[in-house]
């Protein structure tokens, strides 16, 4: 037992996003934008996206600060809905969420998340699930947003 | 020492393996846990004599009010309060700070007073006063700290003027693990006519508390973080200040006379609690104070201290750990915020608890002390009297493993 456990969370791909996170940084223009913080912890993600025509995510970038995990994820997430359509990020994002809590999905709903899938192995580290999901809200809060304007 | 190790069988809790390894409670700052005889004394008190208090002429109704009102003169000699109705039971510490905000601050705080509080106040000694501040268009100063992490007096002999109303402080801080000087604070304010709020949460439960010789005029702390229920609470006032302030709620229990348009209140302590109170709770924390007593406050203070002492010089030894506070053990309390290298304190904490260590990893409720120290959050391990120094080398092992697992100081990132 002890910390040989932590490799369960910690994985070397995990580890790996989180030192050298994807598309971290700032657009110039976004068509959505959410800013969105964990207030229990103080983590904060600042989500930027750029849809084209075809409602198709041609960029995203996000900033913030937070754990390991929370970078990670936000990493991670990123990397898996950029060149996807709005409707399958936002099927991905609840993929994601309802992973987290242990429900269970077809195997081609998991391959859809990319690296990312292994960060639901986070479900056995229950305090700290929502440093996983910060960054897949963020991004069906920022979707979602827009169309309730629509 | 020996006394203290000892104590360990009066807390089933802490006998408990978690993720495979023996329990070290460490985060006894935001609440610790409840001996045996505590909760054995809740349990009578729910299976022999309840009843609500102070309205009931039946048998029962009379022993609940006896036990309520037993339980308010141990907490007035626990702190010397020079009166029992100084003594007024609240939810919580935070309750006891809103009620002078609500009450004292209301009827005193006008435009263009000030209120002086300090940059390492937990929220719940920042919050009330600064929305007070901002209702009332006073304004709020904050006194900042050394380099060492103490409060800076220079700066609190400078800040406290002819124009401050309130001053507002922690007795002990929940993250810097320092003492401010109430009593020197007492008698800065006094001399501009201001009133003293201490804040003294993280002080009660660890260190003899005497609210005469402080001579603090409000004085507040939390039952929980010295092994009551959750849920009950103290304010000393001090019996002068206390009348003259308005009710903080309305109800039952409260009231002299009540007529269709115009009701008067009742004497204190009882003008200010409104409705029926946590009745439990106030024998239970009476229960937890006998089980100090029987310790001696100079006695947990001491064994805190010698926890300390193992600790700082410890983490010391590891060059990537940053300790916040004073260094010097002397002037710590058992509260030790500190930061592993670049990792962030909630995989630290993952990390501990995985060797079965329970810290507590945030911003621990003062987020503009964060601000200030430059850091989003930090962790924290916390003292009481059932830890050990066996306790403290498992949590420098424990971050020492955590360097090696997150490969800190090495230079490369795992």
């Amino acid at each position: 037992m002890g910390l040989e456990k932590l490799n369960n969370l910690y994985r070397e791909v995990i580890l790996d996003h989180a030192a050298n996170p994807h598309n971290k940084g700032k657009l110039a223009a976004a068509t959505h934008q959410i800013i969105l913080n964990n207030p229990t912890c103080g983590d904060v993600i600042n989500l930027q996206i750029n849809l084209d025509d075809q409602e198709r995510i041609k960029e995203v970038a996000f900033t913030g600060e937070g754990c390991t995990i929370s970078q990670a994820s936000a990493s991670m997430m990123t990397a898996a809905v950029k060149g996807k359509k709005k409707e399958e990020a936002l099927k991905m994002a609840k993929t994601f969420s309802d992973m987290a809590i242990g429900k269970d999905h077809p195997q081609a709903d998991l391959d859809a998340l990319g690296d990312a899938q292994v960060l639901t192995s986070i479900m056995e580290f229950p305090a700290r699930i929502k440093c996983a999901t910060l960054a897949w809200w963020a991004l069906q809060r920022a979707l979602l947003q827009e169309s309730d304007e629509d | 020492m020996e006394t203290f190790s000892k104590l360990r069988a009066d807390f089933p809790i802490l006998d408990q393996e978690v993720n495979g390894e023996p329990l070290v409670y460490l985060d006894n700052a935001a609440t610790a846990q409840r001996p045996t005889p505590v909760l054995k004394q809740l349990m009578h008190f729910y299976q022999t004599d309840n009843a609500n208090v102070h309205r009931g002429v039946h048998t029962l109704a009379e022993r609940a009010t006896a036990d309520y009102e037993a339980a308010r003169r141990t907490v007035q000699a626990f702190i010397n309060a020079a009166k029992p109705e100084e003594v007024v039971f609240t939810k919580g510490c935070t309750d006891a700070l809103n009620l002078v905000a609500a009450t004292y601050g209301e009827a005193n705080i006008e435009a263009g007073d000030e209120i002086v509080i300090s940059i390492a106040e937990h929220h719940s000694n920042l919050i009330p006063w600064q929305q007070l501040a901002k209702k009332k268009g006073a304004t709020l100063k904050y006194i900042g700290l050394t380099d060492e992490g103490e409060l800076d007096m220079a700066q609190a002999r400078e800040l406290i003027t002819d124009k401050t109303k309130l001053v507002a402080i922690a007795h002990a801080t929940n993250v810097l693990g320092t003492v401010n000087p109430i009593k020197e604070l007492a008698e800065l304010a006094h001399a501009h006519g201001a009133v003293l709020v201490a804040d003294g949460a993280q002080a009660v439960p660890h260190m003899p508390v005497d609210v005469q010789d402080l001579d603090a005029d409000f004085y507040a702390f939390s039952g929980h973080k010295l092994m009551a229920p959750t849920g009950i609470g103290v304010l000393y006032g001090k019996a002068a200040l206390l009348e003259a302030m308005p009710p903080y709620q309305y109800g039952g229990e409260m009231i002299g006379e009540v007529h269709r348009q115009e009701s008067t209140w009742a004497p204190i302590p009882y003008k200010f609690e409104a409705g029926t109170q946590n009745i439990a709770g106030a024998v239970g924390l009476a229960a937890a104070i006998d089980y100090l007593n029987q310790l001696g406050m100079e006695q947990v203070a001491a064994h805190e201290q010698k926890l300390v002492d193992r600790l700082l010089p410890q983490l010391a030894q590891i060059p990537e750990v940053t300790v916040y506070g004073p260094h010097d053990p002397a002037k710590h309390t058992g509260v030790v915020a500190f930061n592993l290298g670049h990792l962030h304190p909630h995989d630290l904490a993952t990390a501990l608890d995985m060797e079965g260590i329970a810290v507590r990893a945030g911003h621990h409720c003062a987020q503009p002390l964060m601000e200030e120290l430059g850091v989003p959050a930090t962790a924290r391990a916390s003292f009481y009297i059932y830890n050990s120094l066996a306790d403290v080398d498992r949590l420098v092992a424990a971050i020492k493993k955590a360097k090696e697992f997150f490969r800190i100081g090495t230079g490369e990132t795992k």
